[in-house]
Parts: structure tokens; sequence; C-alpha cells
């Protein structure tokens, strides 16, 4: 492949940014590649590896250090406009104009790359229908859900064709069905010939990429076909079965702690687990018991953690440490929620809704966005009054219930809601205080956190500048200074990459087993297998409710005999859509 | 009780930091209200210190000679160019060269011996109405006490009436006097009541507001934990103007410093009250400081800063009743420059009490039924 | 070569135009644009043409009779007469202090016990007090009580027949002859419409589009940063414009503010103000990118300086040299002198020109500053 016919060849480019407070962060260090054209390239990695940083480079948005970059055989540093001319790119963030209609982003963009009116009646007939958003055409972007604004993002990158189509991060936040649409989407556009660069943290998406570069502070770590990839952890995949009465999200939490161990994580009830090595394997054991373990096929994903697990595989021991294994689920219902409904003037978000968590449960809401999770995650806080229905939370209901009730319960907000300009101490110092911890109760509780989070280093760091993951390290460690009963999670885990996820939720299992009653909303599915039982909400009614085993059941068909979890929550969505769409013809 | 006082502390402590944790911010609230009412301590000023002026003297007498001398020694009235026709001045006038053409008209010195008309023309550009009729009141003035001084020489008898005027609580009529006292409450309504709105507009934004409500606080400790922060640093800046006011500008204080103090804070109340109403409304930070903008506007303008209210259509007059700075306009012009006591300021101070007992407990209410 | 060249600068325009049109839709769409851009300019011509008023009339005023003659009640009637006093007769002295003191009066005129004998021998008093809290209104009282107290010993001059020693001083007060603030505050607004619409305005949403990141995506296509200043500043022109209208609409139907100059000379130095305020809030957001900090900056620098420092309201002349050369700095300044001079002088070109030129040459300056600042870059 000579260097004019690759989509972009990056020879040696570095780049680094100066912090706030002035610690320099090297976000490109070094890095060479050759994406081909035609091809469907994915840059996987977890925080701060500099995907984006690549991808805003390509862009001609960031001038490199040094290094020479080619995008589309220009040099982007010399000739930004060029290659702007030529490609599209959609960001992190896709800057839709929310006062703006579906059709009048859509034209903006089809005005700013100069398509001429015959072209745009072929286009967009076929970008409305990938989309579907042919519907909302006068809707005003703002009032979209995230997935059809994602959608709509790509469609205006996509109002002429370009040579190169630059995607970051494109399914951040976005529910399983609108990710999966989304996909079907580029893989057409691959398809028609389009050369396509996709950074994301999902690695199934990787996985069906045909190539796959994976990164990690700033380097580029490996690069390949994702099966060659994936063929590196051959022979070192299992499926284990937990001892009875202990959940499968302990074992996994236990043997991810283990030092022979790359990577373990739960399915199907049982925990898949990655070895470091393939060479011989020893029976698994735990505690001198054996444990039935069967040998699977791995998946990309097993490759990925294997390969940062020799880099960084020791920074995530301690999340796992301290877990015995025992389920601590007691029949007490702690969460009671009957008959809830949620209007917004004529429309239902939550229309009957019903479900009971029993202390010390881990209990998922699952559903697409727009589904009413947040809503009823809102009333149960008591941040929201309900329409009617009954909510009780340990007994009382949050909205009226008086300083003690909402003592009991900690809170991680969507967005780890933190002061920015607070240190991660003053953070941490205040909110045990609005708990009512004083004098050494709540030096030794914010110290003992600390250690536990790894927060330590960061101590003096205002919040706002805090990585990614040690954000919603901090939010939850804050969460959990005053050791609530029960603990509300929203999307505590959108936008961490899977090393961060592993540690997230390996801490909720050790709470969890002290007692600790957890309530999830979660996008990732594969999440829900940590949960002892979920519900599935769609359009603010209860679809299906059950364990993750109970779930997969729904969805097995004669073809599919093991769906994932992700497959299950679409068959489920999808079938009660059909079935609203019939009732309503 | 302990708890929610602690938890109000905690509230305080963490707001404070917020606000004074970035050396930037806290220059921001100490530095641009210092300048600001330096500058404008200044500027805003209707006196004039200097007239120049254009003179025609078509009578050419010694009297009319004697007569300029007088405008001339007052210090005020500077010749800037001496013109044969009146024609002449129109461009004088029209370029803003001269504030005044003073005409001495023909015969001056004849009609003014003889019991005739002895004219003296004065033309003024009428462009700022506010420093023409300044420097006509001037202009009169001087021409008056030159009559009586001609006639006292010459011995004619006759009614002669000498004003004799005095001004109190201002002697020398300054501008600034008047303004400066008041811009101790302009000044820190902006800053307080921005600073307290976009508080809770961000953290609404950054979705810690939500964080707040599940806590164990009530949303009156909440409202009591963004309005004392919001006091103190209002206490700070009213505190630094008051400093730039008798130390900087040396208008002496006529009042109990008590009484100042009290109105003061009163004041502060009524306006992080109506910050606080302002950020219930508004759902974000952009909201929320348009909002301000929008209501800080009238307030000022309807505050008697400029114009005395009592000069405002009567409709307008009634609007002003919930204007916290009319009140503390007053209360800082009375007490400071008059001396009022606290018995006369009463009606004032219990208008903003009012205005603090509306706003607060609304928005603590709203913070937590607020649609959406 | 040519044709293709045609071409490129087709495409540019059609690129310019569907920016300007999504600017139009978002500035009708957004309630906060409404807010600064119609809303406020209406409620400022309103309070500034009924609100402030700073002509003094009906000052409530003690007089003390501590003489009863009849030449006493001649001189309290020249008060009672007047209408920019509103007299209130006391007895004693001691009570209308107490009515300065409580506010009921802003003024004390007293007439002493020998005014009628005083005033045969010809050396009559009358004592004016007046409340200098509020200076501007006690020295304007105090203008008119003399003016009363002249104008009625003329009359009684004249009456008893005494030749001489009069001078009439025939006050004549060119462009605004009615002495009303109106005539100078309502063409004064323009200048804060302006600075509201200009710079404020295209401050927040410039800085909105960097804050939101609408931006990032904007910029990767093949639109230049030159196209995306003109498609923010043409809209916020519009309305700038309109705003103008509204004013001078305002002015002439309402207040009954005369407009002498040309309509057409005004136009053009509107605009070129309005350039100079657009060029200031792209420049402000562009240096800050962020909203808030955008508000605050553009509050203090074109702002307030437009309300305190350009003349709109108080007049540099009477300001200490030091402040009136920073008054020079800020291009409110020049404008308020035109707007002052164009509606109640009219076409004077010695004014207009050159003010006109610094107000030209800092459009080209600032709106040449805000291209080189804007660059399709992030981070």
């Amino acid at each position: 492949m000579s260097a004019s016919e690759a989509a972009l060849v990056a020879t040696d480019v570095r780049k680094t940014f100066v912090r706030n407070t002035g610690e320099v962060v090297e976000a490109l260090a070094g890095v060479s590649l050759q994406v081909e054209r035609g091809a469907l390239t994915a840059l996987v990695g977890p925080d701060g590896a500099g995907k984006t940083t690549l991808l805003r480079l390509a862009s001609g948005l960031v001038v490199p250090d040094s290094g020479s970059l080619d995008v589309i055989g220009i040099d982007v540093t010399r000739f930004p406009q060029q290659v702007q001319d030529k490609i599209s790119y959609m960001p992190q963030r896709f800057g839709l104009y929310e006062d703006l209609s579906v059709q009048e982003n859509l034209d903006l963009y089809a005005d700013l790359h100069g398509v001429p009116q015959v072209e745009r009646n072929e286009v967009y007939p076929r970008l409305f229908g990938m989309t579907q958003l042919g519907r909302f055409k006068e809707r005003p972007a703002g009032k979209l859900s995230g997935g059809m604004k994602q959608k709509l993002g790509l469609a205006c990158t996509l109002v002429r064709s370009p040579q190169l189509l630059l995607l970051d991060e494109p399914t951040v936040g976005v529910d399983p069905l609108s990710r999966r649409e989304l996909w079907e989407i580029v893989f057409q556009l691959v398809k028609d010939g389009l050369s396509v660069i996709v950074s994301t943290s999902y690695l199934d998406e990787a996985e069906r990429c045909e190539r796959a570069v994976l990164m990690h502070a700033g380097r580029i770590l490996a690069e390949g076909r994702p099966n060659e990839i994936t063929a590196s952890a051959k022979g070192c995949c299992f499926l284990v079965r937990a001892p009875d009465g202990m959940p499968a999200r302990s074992l996994q939490a236990r043997l991810f702690g283990l030092p022979d161990i790359a990577d373990a994580v739960p399915e199907a009830g049982r925990v898949r687990v990655v070895r470091r090595s393939s060479a011989a394997p020893p029976p698994f054991e735990l505690d001198g018991k054996s444990l039935e373990a069967e040998a699977v096929e791995p998946r990309f994903e097993d490759a990925f953690m294997l390969l940062f697990d020799a880099i960084a595989g020791d920074q995530r021991r301690e999340s796992h440490a301290g877990i015995a294994g025992q389920a601590s689920v007691n029949e007490e219902t702690v969460v009671e929620v009957r008959d809830l409904v949620r209007m917004f003037g004529n429309f239902t978000a939550v229309d009957h809704v019903s479900f009971k968590v029993r202390r010390g449960e881990v209990y998922g809401l699952l559903g697409p966005n727009g589904a009413g999770k947040s809503t009823t995650f809102k009333m149960l806080c008591g941040l929201l009054p309900a329409t009617s229905g009954t909510l009780h939370v340990a007994g009382e209901n949050l909205l009226t219930a008086g300083a003690k009730a909402r003592q009991r319960l900690g809170y991680v907000a969507q967005k780890f809601s933190l002061y920015g300009q607070l240190t991660v101490d003053e953070n941490l110092e205040f909110f045990a205080s609005a708990y009512g911890l004083r004098g050494s109760s709540r030096r030794e509780r914010i110290k003992a956190l600390k250690e536990q989070f790894e927060l330590d280093r960061f101590s003096e760091l205002p919040s706002g500048q805090l990585p990614g993951g040690f954000k919603q390290r901090l939010a939850l460690a804050a969460a959990l200074l005053h050791q609530p009963e029960i603990l509300f999670l929203d999307e505590a885990t959108t936008g961490a990459d899977p090393l961060a996820r592993r540690q997230f939720w390996g801490r909720i299992t050790g709470l969890s087993e002290r007692g600790v009653t957890v309530i999830v909303t979660t996008h990732f599915m594969e999440e829900a297998e940590y949960c002892d039982r979920i519900i599935i909400l769609d359009a603010g009614k209860n679809l299906a409710e059950g364990t993750p085993l109970d779930i997969r059941a729904h969805a097995e068909t004669d073809r599919d005999k093991a769906p994932t979890m992700e497959q299950a929550f679409i068959a489920i969505v999808e079938k009660q859509r059909r079935k609203d769409k019939e009732g309503g013809a | 009780m302990l708890a929610s006082l602690l938890r109000i502390l905690t509230l305080i402590h963490k707001e404070l930091l917020v606000i004074l944790k970035d050396p930037k911010s806290r220059a921001s609230l100490v530095l641009p209200p210092i300048l600001q009412c330096l500058i404008f301590g200044y500027a805003a000023t209707y006196d004039l210190n200097t007239v120049p002026y254009a003179l025609v003297d078509l009578d050419r007498s010694a009297t009319s000679r004697e007569l300029v001398s007088k405008l001339e020694g007052s210090g005020i009235f500077r010749r800037q160019t001496t013109l044969a026709q009146i024609g002449q001045a129109v461009t004088l006038l029209n370029t803003q060269k001269v504030v005044l053409v003073v005409v001495i008209e023909r015969d001056f010195e004849r009609q003014l011996a003889g019991g005739g008309k002895a004219a003296v023309q004065v033309i003024a550009d009428g462009r700022n109405s506010n420093t023409s009729g300044v420097a006509l009141g001037y202009a009169n003035t001087i021409i008056a006490d030159f009559a009586n001084d001609w006639r006292s020489r010459q011995g004619l008898s006759g009614p002669v009436v000498e004003v004799t005027s005095r001004a109190w609580f201002n002697p020398q009529l300054e501008t600034r006097w008047t303004m400066i006292p008041s811009l101790i409450g302009t000044i820190t309504m902006m800053m307080t009541m921005m600073l307290t709105a976009m508080s809770v507009a961000r953290e609404r934004e950054e979705g810690t507001f939500d964080q707040l409500l599940v806590a164990p606080f009530t949303p009156t400790e909440i409202m009591i934990g963004k309005a004392v922060p919001s006091m103190i640093v209002g206490i700070v800046q009213s505190s630094a103007i008051l400093i730039v006011a008798l130390f900087w500008f040396q208008i002496p204080f006529a009042g109990s410093l008590a009484t100042l103090s009290l109105g003061l804070a009163l004041f502060l109340a009524a306006a992080i009250g109506f910050g606080l109403f302002l950020s219930s409304l508004a759902s974000n930070m952009q909201q929320a400081m348009i909002l301000c903008f929008v209501f800080l506007m009238p307030f000022m303008l309807l505050s008697g800063l400029m114009s005395p209210v009592d000069n405002m259509p009567e409709v307008l007059q009634y609007a002003t009743v919930i204007n916290p700075l009319k009140y503390a306009i007053s209360i800082t012009r009375r007490v400071y420059l008059e001396g009022a006591h606290l018995t006369e300021m009463l009606p004032d101070m219990l208008a903003l009490v009012a205005i603090a007992a509306v706003t607060m407990p609304v928005s603590a209410w709203m913070f937590r039924h607020r649609l959406n | 070569m040519s044709t293709r060249a045609a071409n490129r600068r087709l495409a540019a325009l059609r690129r310019i135009r569907a920016l300007i049109r999504k600017e139009s839709w978002q500035l009708l769409r957004d309630p906060s644009s409404i807010a600064i851009g119609i809303v406020m300019p209406m409620a400022m011509l309103i309070l500034f043409g009924y609100g402030i008023n700073l002509d003094v009339k009906n000052v409530p005023v003690a007089i003390v009779m501590e003489d009863d003659s009849a030449e006493a009640r001649s001189v309290a009637s020249a008060f009672e007469l007047s209408d920019y006093f509103s007299a209130m007769p006391v007895k004693t002295m001691a009570a209308a202090q107490e009515m300065l003191m409580s506010s009921r009066a802003n003024a004390i005129v007293r007439i002493p016990t020998d005014f009628a004998r005083n005033l045969k021998a010809g050396n009559a008093q009358v004592q004016v007090i007046v409340n200098g809290a509020d200076s501007n209104t006690a020295r304007i009282s105090l203008g008119y009580a003399q003016g009363a107290v002249g104008v009625w010993a003329a009359k009684e001059a004249a009456r008893s027949g005494s030749s001489g020693g009069v001078i009439t001083v025939e006050s004549r007060l060119w462009f605004n002859e009615a002495n009303d603030s109106t005539y100078f505050l309502v063409p004064g607004l323009i200048v804060l419409v302006m600075t509201l619409i200009g710079a404020m305005l295209t401050a927040l949403v410039m800085a909105r589009e960097w804050e939101r990141g609408t931006f990032e995506a904007l910029f990767v296509t093949p639109v230049n940063a030159f196209e995306i200043l003109l498609g923010k500043t043409v809209p916020y022109f519009l309305l700038g414009l309109a705003g103008l209208a509204l004013c001078v609409a305002g002015s002439k139907l309402l207040f009954g503010v005369p407009l002498r100059g040309s309509l057409v000379i005004l136009t053009v130095v509107s605009m070129l103000y309005l350039l100079v305020a657009l060029g200031l809030g792209l420049v402000i957001s562009s240096a800050t990118k962020n909203q808030f900090i955008a508000s605050q900056v553009t509050m203090l620098v074109t702002y307030l300086p437009a309300m305190m420092l350009s003349g709109f309201v108080f007049d540099p002349r009477s300001m200490p040299v030091a402040v009136q050369i920073i008054t020079y700095i800020f291009p409110a300044r020049y404008f308020v002198k035109l707007l002052q001079t164009l509606f109640l002088a009219g076409n004077i070109w010695s004014v207009i020109l050159p003010n006109a030129a610094v107000l030209a040459g800092m459009a080209i300056a600032l709106l040449a500053l805000s291209v080189k600042l804007t660059r399709k870059r992030i981070a």
C-alpha cells in the first residue's frame, strides 16, 4: 500500500497538552500508523489513550507538536482546509443546533458542503430511510432522544459523500437499539466503498470492524484484523460456574482479583474468565474447592483485556479486595414501587410501573433512551413528584421525607455531579459533613475511602481536572461516605472504558455483600449480568422483570440458542413495539 | 436544630470555597466594584468646573468689559474666542467648541444707566440639556450679581433682593457626594444578584443541585446556605466601596454606621432574595444571566440613581415598590449624607424586609417543586 | 480558470447564505435573543423616555413666612405660581427644617421678619436652603429659586419706577428649546441598544457555539473562518438596524424628539457603530469562549462605558481630565456625539466626519482582529 492510497498516514505524531494546573499531559507519544482506504478501522483503548486527539489532528482541528500526518494524501498540518473540504468528521458531542429542526440541521450541512438540489433529492430520502428520522423532520434537534441526535449527527456528516469519515465514539450514551441501527448505517457506508475511522470503547463494535488499532497512553499497542488480535487469547478463555449460593458477580470479583487471571466477567449465570497464559491450565479453584469450567472460544474483548492486563493489570486488583463471595440478599423489601405514573403534560413518561427490591439486592433498570428510567430514578430519589402511585424507599416517600430518611441513601448522578472547582479532599469533606459526619469519624471515613478508591494522589487536584475514570470513583466515594443502606446509580458507567467498568462493578459487588441495596441504570447490557434482577422498561412500561437468566430465556429462539444480554434486550423491546403497533392499527 | 445548623455551616463553607478558591474569582469580587466606584465617582457628575464660551460684545463699553471680567473672574467661564457678530458663533456651538455664547447687546451701557432694556443674550448648546442648564444657571447668577453691584455702586434705590443660598448635607452641591453613596447599593446589587443566581444555576446545570436535594438538606437550609455567602460577599463589597467613599473621595459621613449597616444588610437580603427567585425560574446559567440582566436594568433606572423617583410618572412609581435598590439608595443617601435616624428609615427598611420575606421562602419552595 | 474561480465564489456565497439563514432561525427561536434584542430595547425606550427625567418640576418647597407684609406675600406668590415649585407655607423655621429632614420638602425658602423694611432700604434678603443629598435636583431648584426672586425684583423695580440697573438675561437653548432631557436621553439610547445587540448578544451566541461544541463539526466542512464570522454578523447587523428603527420611530412618535439631521447619515453612522460593536463582541467571544465570562467582559468594556462614559447621560466635559481621556478609548463616546448632533443640531459635517472616521477606523481594526483571532482550531 503506497502512501497516496492510504486514507491516513501518521509518522511519529506527538501532541502534548498543558492542564490548568501546569501538568503536562502527553496525549500522543509518537504515533505511526497507516489506515487503508475503503475499510472500516476502529480505534480502541481506555480513557486518555489519545483516540480523540488523533481524530482531531486528522480533521485539522488540532496541530501536532511534531511528526507528519497525511490524510487522504494531503498534509493536514499545512493544508487543513483542503482536507476539511473532502472529509467528514463527527465529534463525540456532535454540535447540533438545538433550536433548528432536523431538516434545517441537515440543510445547513448540505449548504455548507455545497450539495446541489438534484443530489439532495436523492440523498435525503436515503438518509431519512437509514436513520428513520423521516417522521421527525420538523422536530427541533434539541427535542430528540440521545440516539436520534447521534443519528442526525451522522446524517449531517453524510449529506455528501466524503472521501473519509471520522467518527469519535458515536455510540456513547446511546441505547442498544439505536446503537445497532447506527452501526447498520456505518456498515452500509463501508460496503458502498467509504473509508471510515471510528473510535469506540465498545469492544463488540471493534470486533466487527475490518481493522482495529489498540491505543494506550498515546501509543499504539497493537494493530491488525480483529480476528487476528482475538486469536491471541486462544486457549485462555473459560466459562466457570459459581458454587451454589454464590452470585456470579461475587465469583467474578474473586476471580478477577487473582494474579493469574487477566479478565473475568459474569455471563449467563456463569463467569467468563481469561487466563494470562494458555499454557497447561491448572483446574480452577476457590477456597480449596475446584470449580466446574468449560473452555470457550475467545472474543475480541478477551484479547483486548489480555493485552491491557499485560501493561496495566495491577491497577485493578484493589477494587476487588475483600470480597467473600456470599450472597447477602434477604427477604426484607427496602424499595417498593406500586403503580407509579408520571405525566409531562399529555406525555406519559412512566406508565404504571411496579417493582420491589430486597435488601442487599443489585437491581438493574434497563431500557432504551427515553424509556422512563431516569424519570423513575428521579422519583425514587425524591427529586420529582409522582403523578400517581406509591413509592417507598426504606419505608418512606423521599419527596416528603425528612433529612433522616435521605440519610440512608447514596446517589450517583449520570454526570458524576461534583464541585469541579473544589479539590478531591474538599468535595469529600463537603459530602461527609452534609451527611453529618464530624471530627475524627469524618477524617477516618475520608481516609478509608480515599485509600479504597486510590484517590490519595489526587487529594489536592480540583475534581474538574480529574481523569474521567477518577471522577466516577470520586462520585462513588462521595456517595458512600455515610455508609448508605441504599445506593442509586444513574448510568454511572456511561463513557467509561472496559477496565474502569470492571473496577466499578467490583466495588458494587463488595457493597452488596455488605448488605447494601444497589439500584442501577445502565446502557451496557452486559452489565445487567452483574445484577440479581433487572427490569426492562420501554415507553414508560414494564416489559419484563427477572434474573438475567430469565430475561435471556425470553429471547431464546430455535435459531438463537444462547443470545447475549443485548440481543435479549433488543428482542424484548422489539416484540413489545410490534405488539403496540398491531394494537394501535 | 443543631444538626440543621451544622448542615447550613457545611453549605456555607462549601459555597465560600467555591467562590474564593480561585485567586482570579477572588479578585473579581473586590476589584471591579472598587474600579467601578472610582470610575463612576469621577464620571457620573453633572457639575461643570469650566464653561468654555464665546463672547460677542456688541456694546464695547467700559461696563460691558466690566461684566466680562466679572464673568471670567468667577474662574468658571473660559473664553474660547471673541467674535464680532453672532453669525460666527453658530459654527462654534455646532461643533461643541463652546457650551455658551454670551452676547452683550448694543447700547448695553446706555440702557443700563438710562433704565431701559439692558440685554445680555446667552445661547446654550441644548444637546445635553443638563450641561447647558447648569451653565445657564451660572451665567444668570453672575449677571444678577453684577447688576446688584452696579446698582449699589450707583446708589440706586428700589427693590434689591439678595438670594442667599445654602445647601444642607452637601454644601458645594457636588454630584459625587450624591452618586457614591448610591453606588454602594447599585454595585453590590449587580454583583450579589448575579452571583447568587448564577451559583444556583451552575449547580443545576452541573447536577450538583440534585445531589444537594438527595442529601439530608432541607430546601430552607439550601436557601440559607446560598444566601449567606452572597451576603458575606455583599458586605465585603459594600464595605470596600464605603471605604473608598470615606477615605478616597472624603465624603463626610453624617449618620450612624449601625443604621447604615442594618439598612445595607436588609438590602442585601432583599437583593439576594431576588437573585434566588430568578435562579429558581432559570434552568441553566444562560437563562439565569439573562433574567438577571433583564431585571437589573429597570431596577437601576427606576431607583433614583440617575433621576429622582418623584419625577417619574405615577405608574412607574408604583412599579418601584418592589425595587430593592430604590430603598437602598434612599437609605444610603439619607443616612450617609443627612444623618437620618433609624426611626426615619423604618419604612424603607420594612419594605426591604417584606421583599426578602417573600422572595426567599418562595425560592426555597421552588427548589423542590419546580417543574422539570 | 475564471469559471472555476467564479464557481468557487458562488459556493462561498451559498455557504454564507446558509450560515446567515441558520443564525436567523436561531435568533428568532431563542427566547434569550428575543429578550436581549427586542424586549430590552423596548423596555429601555419606555423607561428612559418616561422614567428618567433629569428636569426638575414641582419641587416641594417649604416657605417660611417670618414677615407677614404685603411684599413678603408677594415674593412668596412668585414661588406659589411657579411650575417648578409646589409651595407649602409654614410658620416657623423649625417646622420647615423638620420637613426637610424627613424628606417631605426638598427646599426651604425663608422670608425673614424684616424683609419689607430692608426692601425699602434696598438690601432685602431671601434665604434658600436646599437638600444637597440629591445634588442635581438641589442645584436646579436653587437656580429656579434665584430666577423666581430675580424676576419678581425686576417687576417690582419697574413698578416702583426706579430706573436703571436692570439687566435682562435672555437665555436661549439651541437645539432643545423646550429644555427637555428626553431630547438627549432618547437618541442616546440608540447607543445602548446597539451595544446590547451588537456586542452583548453577538458575544453570547458566539461563545455559546464554542461552549456547546457546535463549531467542532462545523469546522470540518469547506466553510472558512471568515465565512463563519460573516454568517454571525449579518443577522445581528440587521437586528441592530431594526433596533435603530425602533428607537428612531419611538423617539419621534412617543416623545416628539426632532430629527434635524438626515436619516441617511444617521443610518450610516449607526451602521459604523454597529460594526464596531459586532467586532468587539466577536473579539471578546473568541478570546473567552465562555458565555459567562464573555458576558461579564462585554458588560465591563462595552455596556457600562456606553452608559456612563459616553456622554449619553453624563457629559464628559464635566469629568476630570484623566477620565475625559479614558472616554476617548470607547467607541460609544464618538457615537453619542454623532447621535446628539444628528438628532438635535442637524448635518454638521465638521462633527460628523471626524467622529465617523474614528468609528470606521475602529470597525476595521476590530473586525480584522476578530478574523485573525477566529481560527478553525479547537483547544
